[in-house]
């Protein structure tokens, strides 16, 4: 079994986001990038997968600039055995990047396509949503859990009621929620095995495929500030107050 | 278990100026050279604090085509100012009448981490392998007690120190030389300094905090290419320090304040100091209007020349700020510390070329302007435990009318850690409340700085004895870590009446101020996890 991993470069998330005064997006310039958070989970799973005898193949995905090819080659260094990078600039949205998933998964026909449930930028969570769709493959979102047996998963997912087990026939597209795993540390004799493992790089344009905006974004503002608090003497003065200033009750 | 080990012909200990520099001299004296570099942030420039106003001198030595390699150096200083602040008005100096080290007008106003990025790029061109994310946490040695090299923080370490799933050994990098370039106050740089008495004869180290935060201002108020310097309020005559406001690109001030650790006086909060000190009219009205887009501090050394240790031993070298190069009088010490790098990778190609002994590095140094600059500029700092007005006029007589050239060396008489006179001795200071417009709690500044370390691990500063804090250093100085922290690390909580001593180690800021400042020298910062710390940008 082969399994495709796709991974996003994203603003690393202990980073305090900046709006661009002009409100046209946030800051990048000089701002410390990291993989997205649950595309660690999606590697780390597909890793362990490999580990355990049931996968014989893991590459790793990426979609974007220049710098994006980061996050492949981290990937390399915990376990990926190549990767590819499709190199495109510019704002890609989820359906750009689910028509060049659908591309390479035409050319690398793996059985299983992982990714994280949603990137933390744009939070999104259609990418696997679309790339499903656009293969007919079925999917299982939000897994928390994932059990491989023969040319099925079944799979625990993440939902707002609790948690949701399905089986699923293989091929299948996965996206992974936090709670999957931990993922491992990159070593440093990996991080220099990982430097001499293959990166294939494509074009996004010789693809074929339009990866034009079809959005167009109006502005970014910061979220309102909220106000301070108050301490309130007793609870006649909080009723008081709930309900002729906040009118809530 | 035994650890894995790589070896390489050298191997460097921290990204900042120093590191990188003898990086990128070595790969260029000899592109054969295995060399790697160590860095405990998450990336290269992400625990870089600084001013800064950067002269060229090491960088025109090392990469003399800086400004055809994209560089990160654009701001030209335009205007200087000096300002004596008292309490709601103010003194413009002359700038004329400062010393020629105080003028600025060949200098770039800069990013340091931002230059640093840029020196790792370069790096990395020329073949150095960069390791962010690693801290070297142990030194290793020879049989024969030479420097072997280090090993780097076991990743996957619970609170209570056993391994969790994730656990990953450390590594032993062996160089045929190790190079320590930690910045001020390396936690292996002290373990060396002790181990090889290479502060023997020397006067006592000194250091100053230094904070910085960046703002961003309304068009009217910001002139590109403006360096002003204050002195005076809100600090006393006795206090040593001053502030900083550059006015860079894109409509930013890098606004600063540095405080000599050798203050008195247990109550002083040098975080508050700085806070306090946006509010005077001068300062206040350049930052309306503005908004503060990034804090951080750290700590820096300003011992210069009297308290600047040997700095090779058998087999490693110890340079920039993780020995003492910074000028003080200049407060500049990116240039210095670069060209201490520049020296070590000479030095290293010697000594693997032609078997030199690493100890021709101080005849390197001797001859080199680095000397003389640290020389001259030695009387300054000492000169100031007079008061602030005694202390500028020796600096006007000791730098203008003799250049640095008086017949005589003043000392540092004692360590930061012991000079803090008794709490109840010494006046308490009544810090006004922050606005959340201009001043900010340590909390949202610490916010700012995206500092992080991966929970569940063991706390990365540890108490030599777990119970003094309580038992002697809160009655007797009421605990100064809870004010000397600049990121709120330190707290004194009471629970059914007893007193607790507390360490928030994830807010860590890595200034490294408390292992400097504890009276009884009873905090040690050692490295946390690997990325742990800031994720600062253009600091």
């Amino acid at each position: 079994m082969k399994i495709l991993v796709a991974v996003k470069r994203v603003i690393d998330y202990n980073v305090q986001i900046r709006v661009k005064e002009d409100g046209s997006g946030v800051v990048t310039d000089n701002v410390k990038m990291s993989t997205n958070p649950p595309d660690d989970n999606a590697i780390e799973e597909a890793v362990k997968i490999k580990e355990a005898g049931k996968a014989t193949e893991v590459v790793a995905i990426t979609v974007g600039e220049e710098k994006a090819q980061e996050t492949v080659r981290k990937a390399l260094a915990v376990g990926a055995d190549r990767g590819i990078h499709v190199k495109a600039d510019g704002v890609l949205e989820p359906l750009a990047v689910s028509k060049i998933l659908q591309k390479v998964v035409d050319k690398e026909k793996p059985d299983l396509v992982f990714m994280g449930k949603q990137a933390i930028d744009d939070d999104c969570n259609q990418t696997g949503q679309m790339l499903s769709a656009l293969l007919n493959w079925p999917q299982a979102t939000f897994a928390s859990k994932i059990d491989v047996k023969d040319n099925k998963l079944e799979v625990t997912r993440e939902i707002d009621e609790g948690l949701e087990t399905i089986e699923i026939n293989v091929p299948a597209i996965v996206t992974c929620d936090l709670r999957l795993n931990e993922p491992r540390y990159a070593s440093l004799p990996n991080i220099m095995k990982a430097k001499k493992k293959p990166i294939e790089e494509i074009a996004a344009s010789d693809l074929g495929v339009d990866v034009s905006p079809r959005l167009e974004q109006i502005k970014v503002e910061e979220p309102p500030k909220r106000k301070a608090g108050i301490k309130v003497a007793n609870v006649a003065e909080l009723v008081q107050k709930l309900k002729n200033e906040a009118k809530v009750i | 278990m035994s650890r894995e080990s790589m070896e390489y012909d050298v191997v460097i200990i921290g990204g900042g100026p120093s590191g990188l520099s003898t990086a990128i001299k070595l790969k260029q004296l000899d592109p054969n050279l295995n060399v790697c570099l160590l860095e405990k942030a998450s990336e290269i420039g992400a625990h870089i604090l600084s001013g800064n106003v950067f002269e060229t001198r090491a960088l025109d030595e090392l990469l003399p085509n800086w400004k055809e390699l994209n560089s990160p150096i654009k701001t030209k200083v335009i205007k200087e100012k000096f300002l004596f602040l008292g309490k709601t008005k103010s003194l413009s100096w002359p700038t004329w009448l400062l010393p020629a080290v105080q003028q600025n007008h060949k200098n770039y106003i800069i990013s340091l981490a931002n230059l640093c990025r840029w020196l790792g790029e370069q790096a990395e061109a020329l073949g150095v392998e960069i390791f962010p994310g690693f801290p070297a946490s142990e030194i290793l040695y020879n049989e024969d007690g030479s420097v072997k090299g280090v090993a780097t923080q076991d990743m996957g370490i619970d609170k209570e120190g056993n391994k969790k799933d994730s656990y990953e050994p450390g590594i032993e990098l062996i160089g045929k030389v190790t190079v320590f370039a930690e910045g001020c106050r390396g936690h292996l740089g002290k373990q060396l300094i002790e181990k090889f008495e290479l502060s023997k004869g020397k006067d006592p180290q000194q250091y100053g905090i230094g904070f910085k935060e960046i703002w961003e201002i309304e068009d009217k108020n910001h002139e590109e290419g403006l360096v002003m310097h204050t002195a005076g309020w809100p600090l006393d005559n006795n206090t040593y320090g001053g502030s900083f406001m550059y006015h860079a690109e894109n409509k930013q001030v890098f606004l600063g304040y540095v405080i000599g650790l050798d203050y008195k006086n247990p109550h002083l909060s040098p975080y508050d100091e700085f806070q306090r000190f946006k509010t005077h009219p001068e300062i206040k009205k350049i930052l309306e209007g503005g908004k503060r887009i990034s804090y951080g501090a750290r700590a820096l050394i300003e011992g210069g020349f009297q308290s600047l240790p040997k700095m090779f031993m058998p087999g490693a070298l110890l340079i920039g700020c993780d020995a003492g190069t910074l000028n003080m009088p200049k407060i500049k010490g990116s240039h210095t510390a670069m060209k201490s790098g520049i020296i070590a990778a000479d030095t290293i190609n010697e000594h693997l070329k032609e078997n030199k002994d690493l100890s021709i590095y101080e005849d390197k140094f001797k001859n080199s302007w680095l000397h003389k600059e640290l020389y001259q500029a030695r009387n300054v700092k000492p000169s100031f435990s007079w008061g602030l007005i005694l202390g500028i006029i020796f600096t006007g007589i000791d730098q203008i009318l003799f250049r640095g050239k008086l017949p005589f060396t003043l000392k540092h008489k004692h360590a930061d850690h012991q000079t803090l006179k008794p709490a109840n001795q010494m006046p308490k200071i009544d810090y006004p409340k922050y606005d959340n417009v201009i001043t900010f709690d340590k909390t949202s500044s610490v916010y700012l700085t995206g500092t992080n370390h991966a929970d569940n691990q063991p706390v990365h500063l540890k108490l030599k004895d777990p119970d003094l804090p309580i038992n002697y250093t809160l009655e007797k100085f009421d605990e100064p870590a809870q004010r000397y922290c600049p990121a709120g690390v330190y707290e004194v909580q009471k629970e059914n009446d007893v007193n607790k001593f507390v360490i928030n180690s994830q807010n860590c800021i890595h200034c490294k101020t408390c292992d400097i400042k504890e009276p009884s020298q009873n905090i040690t910062w050692v490295t946390p996890e690997g990325s742990g710390g800031p994720r600062y940008g253009n600091m």
